[in-house]
């Protein structure tokens, strides 16, 4: 049976994790490289890496700590920020990434996830949204825009609809990475994560707000997601007390949720 | 092997971690002087192929896996290549595993991605030390059938019962990613670089 997965997120900044609260104020963690270390040893099912700065910056990702961070992790490693093109992917992939993660520069060039998709296969295309709960208008049936650049810029898409034409375009998942609940603790945006699991036929990925191991639990049963993303839970200064993978795949187990196995090694 | 449609760093990175001697190889005569040789692979069939063909590389893997009998080790669509022919753009593959590769059922989530049980279906040197029902890091939408129950070293289930390791005289493969599967997979890794088909 296919388990469902805990993939801890990097929000990168010159070589650093950091941590934000709804995209903002972001605090420091500690070196990629040293973080993803120890969550391969804690094993973690999956690290995405995003350089958060690259595409406001436009400039290229941060390759020397992707090639760093992708040396000490034999599990998926996904990778994003600042792909603009076909060569950027290839470049990102070569330092040791399997996966790609396009956000707004999918909205300012879609073509790009239908490029990334058949160079290198739709499993190698993670399309990642920012969503926002702004209520059901005339351009926005389902109440839910995308954002883009760091949360900073609505982008007038309907949340749906841009999934759906993501799916389309070859994306191989999609991150449902909700602005209001990012970094709050309260749980994922259910709502919107369980639309965006019927909408298309990819995995879907929950993101945004996990605080607590009842929230993982519920993204990936009341979400219909097939993964959630977590950060806070395990490394965040703000959080009183982190929790290690095995203490989460043990809770989740108690809670029904199919998880893989933690290994004594 | 190293060519545009592969992953062929990440499974570098593995071979480095466990202190195993390796080259990411692009051209034949590299191939003509490798000892073990694996084919990693993320992308889709037709490119993989493609890619393989252009490069120069296939005729002399063929001539090293068909002739010489040097081990091989396929990885994800390094393994559904080896069969006659793929569903995936409907064509036809290496050839060297009798069967086909089938695509999902349209009632299954494609692809399927994340980590799923491994249960062994004969014992065999590669799988010695690994863990029945242990849990590999799997990326597919298309799964193999090989004709010959016997070349179905392990399965998974994912909507149907699949075959996820493949054996066959000095050809093995699996469809989930080795170098991606943690403690597990690095462990098939090196039981690979162990294995003597002849014995």
């Amino acid at each position: 049976m296919l388990t469902k997965r805990l993939i801890a997120c990097f929000d990168v900044i010159d070589g650093r994790v950091t941590k934000a609260q709804q995209f903002q104020d972001n605090i420091d963690v500690a070196p990629a490289e040293e973080l993803a270390q120890r969550l391969y040893e804690d094993q973690i099912d999956e690290i995405v890496f995003y350089d958060i700065t690259a595409s406001a910056q436009r400039r290229k990702i941060d390759l020397d700590t992707v090639r760093r961070v992708a040396q000490h992790v034999f599990v998926p490693f996904t990778v994003g920020g600042g792909i603009r093109s076909v060569d950027d992917m290839f470049e990102v992939l070569k330092a040791g990434a399997e996966k790609i993660s396009v956000d707004s520069m999918a909205v300012r060039n879609p073509d790009i996830i239908r490029q990334g998709a058949a160079a290198f296969g739709r499993q190698c295309v993670v399309l990642s949204t920012q969503v926002k709960c702004v209520g059901v208008s005339n351009g926005l049936p389902s109440g839910y825009e995308v954002y883009i650049d760091g949360a900073r810029e609505p982008t007038g898409m309907d949340a749906l609809d841009w999934v759906r034409r993501g799916e389309d375009l070859g994306a191989g998942e999609i991150v449902v990475n909700s602005i209001d609940r990012d970094g709050t603790a309260a749980g994922y945006d259910l709502d919107i994560t369980s639309a965006v699991a019927d909408a298309v036929n990819v995995p879907v990925i929950a993101s945004g707000g996990a605080g607590d191991v009842e929230h993982i639990a519920d993204g990936v049963t009341k979400g219909g997601a097939q993964a959630s993303i977590i950060s806070s839970i395990l490394y965040s200064p703000r959080f009183e007390r982190n929790l290690g993978v095995r203490e989460l795949k043990d809770a989740l187990t108690a809670l029904g949720v199919p998880v893989r196995p933690y290994l004594d090694v | 092997m190293d060519y545009r449609a592969g992953n062929a760093p990440s499974v570098g990175y593995a071979l480095a971690r466990l202190g195993i001697e390796h080259e990411l190889v692009t051209k034949p005569d590299q191939i003509a002087a490798a000892d073990r040789i694996i084919l990693p692979g993320v992308g889709a069939a037709r490119a993989t192929l493609d890619s393989l063909s252009e490069s120069g590389l296939l005729e002399s893997l063929t001539s090293r896996v068909r002739d010489d009998g040097v081990p091989f080790l396929g990885i994800c669509i390094g393994l559904q290549i080896l069969f006659e022919h793929s569903e995936e753009g409907d064509i036809s593959c290496l050839g060297w595993v009798p069967g086909h590769v089938r695509q999902f059922p349209s009632t299954a989530r494609v692809p399927q991605i994340g980590w799923n049980a491994v249960r062994k279906r004969r014992p065999h040197p590669l799988t010695a030390d690994f863990p029945d029902g242990g849990h590999c890091y799997f990326v597919n939408s298309y799964y193999a059938v090989p004709d010959q129950d016997d070349d179905v070293l392990a399965s998974t289930e994912y909507e149907v019962d699949f075959c996820s390791i493949v054996a066959r005289d000095n050809i093995v493969a699996t469809q989930f990613h080795a170098e991606k599967s943690g403690p597990l997979g690095l462990g098939l890794l090196t039981a690979f670089v162990d294995w003597d088909p002849a014995c």
